[in-house]
């Protein structure tokens, strides 16, 4: 299928005869470069995983055995957790980070707001948190794109539904939490930040806040340039895919090794249940405390992980390190700060409110069913 | 030509403008460069995500930073 789309592609440059016969050869040979080092790159990805654990204990094992400490004992046993983690979990960025990067490739702004303009709210608040996800996006144009959403047709609510998930559940969190703490954490962090994400953006609708905008908001001339549909082939898009990696793996490998680092000291050293007492079930204040103390804290899901693997190592219970977590990386002060420029301060207001309010709701919940 | 780097002054939107002088410079080519960093202003070109680069008021690539090679084609 793919290669009569390079054709296809190829036709919009019309050369002479011979010429445009040689460049699709061409193509079609960088395509199936790209695809084939794709696919060896996964069975190479899949073998060297799946033999990670030998792997790494044999090599805990040939330290222990050079530098001369005992496996069992305190040392070792960070170390063998630091050995076997940093490479599976950076293994496991990577794989993901390349394959959100060649969904994301179908996903640019323009087409999301193409998809969410005049759909109905409720609708329209549970696909602009699920476009969130995959929909590339940086918070340092989190104003224009608010601007070019609300500005078309789509509802403030479904805004901020899209707003909310996209820093919120993204694919860095979702892996960290994967490897570090299990697929069932993974799960119940990215589905209960999708759902605070859509019913957090459903109730900002319903207030009808729309007056709350700042007024210059409503003088913009909608429309503008609109940027160039450019249509990638899939050369284009594995190319988008390494790029992802190279960029996000590239800056945050070394707060993940400092995560695991800080881990494997706690696994090796740190007694259980210290934290129990500050942070445990018992203590109900703790949720909202951590909610107060995490909104004004700005992180990226990679910088927080450190934090999250210590509070839950020492004893801390589940709930309330997911809302500190979550109110971390959703909400933070720089973001407010950047949004105040179209938002005047009572919707600035409602919408940490809501949220804030979500997501002690989340911390409660899962503290009261684990 | 008129050429105009569109965002708020993030590190990528550096990068881009540093990007497109040494492609005007490799080229030869005289240009206005000129950075907008107004919000307002931006979102008037109806732009969604910066850094956005536009040339004789047609928008060449928006969310990423271009290739020294990209920039060379929008040039020609």
């Amino acid at each position: 299928m793919e290669p009569i789309q390079e054709d296809a592609c190829n036709c919009k440059a019309p050369r002479t005869g011979g010429n445009a016969a040689s460049e699709a050869a061409m193509e079609r040979k960088t395509l199936a470069l790209y695809l084939g080092g794709s696919v060896f790159f996964l069975v190479l990805w899949w073998i060297l995983y799946k033999n990670l654990l030998p792997l790494s204990e044999a090599a805990s094992a040939f330290l222990a055995w050079a530098a001369g400490f005992d496996l069992d004992g305190h040392l070792g046993s960070s170390i063998s957790f630091f050995i076997y983690e940093v490479p599976k979990v950076l293994m496991l960025l990577t794989l993901v980070v390349f394959g959100v990067g060649i969904v994301r490739s179908f996903f640019t702004p323009e087409r999301t707001r193409a998809i969410l303009a005049g759909k109905r709210e409720s609708v329209g608040n549970v696909l602009a948190a699920l476009l969130g996800v995959v929909t590339p996006f940086c918070s340092c144009s989190a104003v224009p794109l608010f601007l070019g959403f609300v500005t078309t047709g789509v509802p403030l609510g479904v805004t901020f539904s899209f707003l909310i998930a996209a820093p919120m559940v993204n694919e860095i969190a979702v892996v960290l939490l994967y490897g570090l703490f299990g697929w069932k954490i993974a799960a119940i962090y990215a589905g209960t930040g999708l759902l605070i994400a859509m019913i957090a953006g459903w109730t900002i609708g319903r207030l009808k806040m729309e007056k709350h905008l700042e007024d210059w908001v409503f003088q913009i001339q909608s429309g503008g340039l609109g940027a160039e549909e450019e249509e990638l082939d899939w050369v284009g898009r594995i190319r988008y895919g390494i790029e992802a990696v190279r960029d996000i793996v590239g800056k945050v490998w070394l707060y993940v090794m400092l995560g695991i680092a800080v881990g494997a000291g706690i696994h090796g050293y740190v007694p259980e249940g210290f934290m129990a007492s500050f942070m445990g079930k018992s203590a109900w204040w703790s949720v909202p405390a951590s909610v107060l103390v995490g909104i004004p804290m700005y992180s990226n899901a990679a910088g927080i992980i450190p934090i999250v693997q210590a509070l839950l190592g020492k004893g801390a219970a589940l709930g309330t390190v997911l809302a500190f977590m979550m109110s971390v990386i959703a909400l933070s002060l720089p973001e407010m700060i950047i949004l105040r420029k179209v938002l005047k301060p009572r919707l600035i207001a409602v919408f940490i409110g809501v949220v804030a309010l979500g997501i002690l709701l989340v911390g409660y919940i899962f503290n009261f069913l684990f | 030509m008129d050429i105009k780097v569109l965002g708020p002054g993030c590190k990528k939107c550096e990068q881009t403008a540093k990007i497109v002088k040494e492609a005007l410079a490799e080229a030869g080519v005289e240009a206005n460069v000129e950075k907008v960093t107004d919000m307002m202003e931006i979102a008037g070109y109806g732009v969604m995500a910066t850094p956005s680069v536009v040339v004789d008021g047609q928008m060449k690539i928006a969310g990423k930073v271009p290739k020294k090679k990209d920039v060379l084609s929008w040039l020609k």
